[in-house]
């Protein structure tokens, strides 16, 4: 797809954001999908009304998903690879008391 | 403790829930933007639990055994008492966000005050219904200040939707016996109490959007007393079919 394209593409639909839910207080925000909106608010509307029906949420971000900022899959290797090794750097020797929750 | 007018009030209330949600329940499958139609959805699912509350608390106070679904299912179109502002046809998207605005303008002003009614059963229910409808209209404004505020074309579809609907706006705020008896005891809102306080929240929004109510329109009512448009009948037909043709039909 051109740029043309794209841009024209974009007038036609509204623009993508990508919706993270914390589900309560204490927790991390998660991403859990994403939807179109014309601007934020109403991706914020949205996101509530698409991805909080079941009591899901206790605060939602959204953000506009052009603004995201991703790594290159064609890096895998370099960026992931050397980490495969060195198994030292898991918890997995230590014993985890058991009244830690959300590890 | 049956009492003939607390039922006949809450059937009223039940009423324009129910068959204001079975209007937003058509739009399923054909909303503009899949998001939409989920919220849609979503505002449609809100009004029928508050029509379910409603029309069994108006059951109970009637006393003749009639439960949420014998009122819903059972009754023709003289018998129901909605608005006529909630039976009017979806439209465009434009008309039925209008449609709404309107509607939950007065909904969110209603709500908070029913919830001190003496009425126990009527204030939790009210209560419940609050949140929901500021919610409603905090989006069907938005969606009425977009369409006005947009291109012409969004401008002209919000504003015919608005032309279309203003007559059946005063209805909202016309008593007759049965709210002037139950305000008196502390059960019932007094619509006219709503009407100031629905202006100023309207007026601002169209401000905003760049409409303008239609000047001389008239009042159309009738729908509390059982006098509808004949579109009511056509809702019935599809909201009513499976209990008419397989009556006591369960899942």
């Amino acid at each position: 797809m051109s740029d043309s394209e794209r841009s024209a593409g974009s007038e036609r639909d509204w623009p993508l954001f990508e919706v993270f839910i914390r589900a309560r207080t204490g927790l991390h925000h998660r991403h859990c999908g994403s939807l179109h909106a014309a601007d934020p608010e109403m991706a914020l509307a949205r996101a509530r009304d698409v991805y909080t029906r079941r009591g899901e949420g206790a605060s939602i971000w959204v953000v506009a998903s052009e603004r995201i900022f991703a790594s290159d899959p064609a890096d895998r290797d370099m960026l992931f690879e050397p980490a495969m090794s060195k198994i030292y750097r898991h918890p997995s020797f230590y014993d985890l008391p058991d009244d830690i929750e959300n590890m | 403790m049956a009492d003939a007018l607390t039922a006949a009030y809450a059937l009223r209330l039940g009423d324009d829930a129910l068959i204001l949600s079975h209007r937003l329940s058509e739009w399923v499958g054909h909303g503009p933007e899949l998001e939409e139609d989920i919220a849609l959805a979503n505002t449609a699912l809100d009004l029928l639990g508050q029509a379910r509350l409603l029309l069994s608390h108006a059951g109970e106070q009637e006393g003749r055994g009639r439960d949420e679904d014998a009122l819903a299912y059972g009754r023709d179109v003289l018998d129901f008492s909605n608005l006529l502002l909630v039976e009017q046809p979806n439209g465009d998207f434009a008309q039925t966000m209008m449609r709404q605005f309107l509607f939950d303008a007065y909904a969110v002003e209603l709500w908070p005050r029913l919830s001190a009614s003496c009425d126990e059963a009527l204030a939790g229910i009210a209560g419940k219904a609050a949140k929901e409808a500021a919610y409603h209209v905090e989006q069907s404004a938005a969606w009425v200040v977009r369409m006005g505020d947009g291109t012409e074309e969004s401008h002209d579809r919000v504003q015919a939707g608005l032309d279309m609907l203003w007559p059946y706006a005063g209805e909202m705020f016309a008593a007759d016996e049965v709210e002037a008896a139950l305000a008196d005891k502390g059960i019932a809102v007094a619509p006219c109490e709503l009407q100031a306080p629905w202006r100023a929240r309207v007026e601002p929004v169209l401000d905003e959007a760049g409409l303008a109510p239609p000047e001389g329109a008239g009042t159309r009512s009738g729908g509390r007393q059982g006098r509808h448009s004949e579109h009511l009948g056509h809702l019935l037909a599809e909201l009513q079919f499976l209990q008419r043709a397989y009556p006591g039909a369960d899942w």
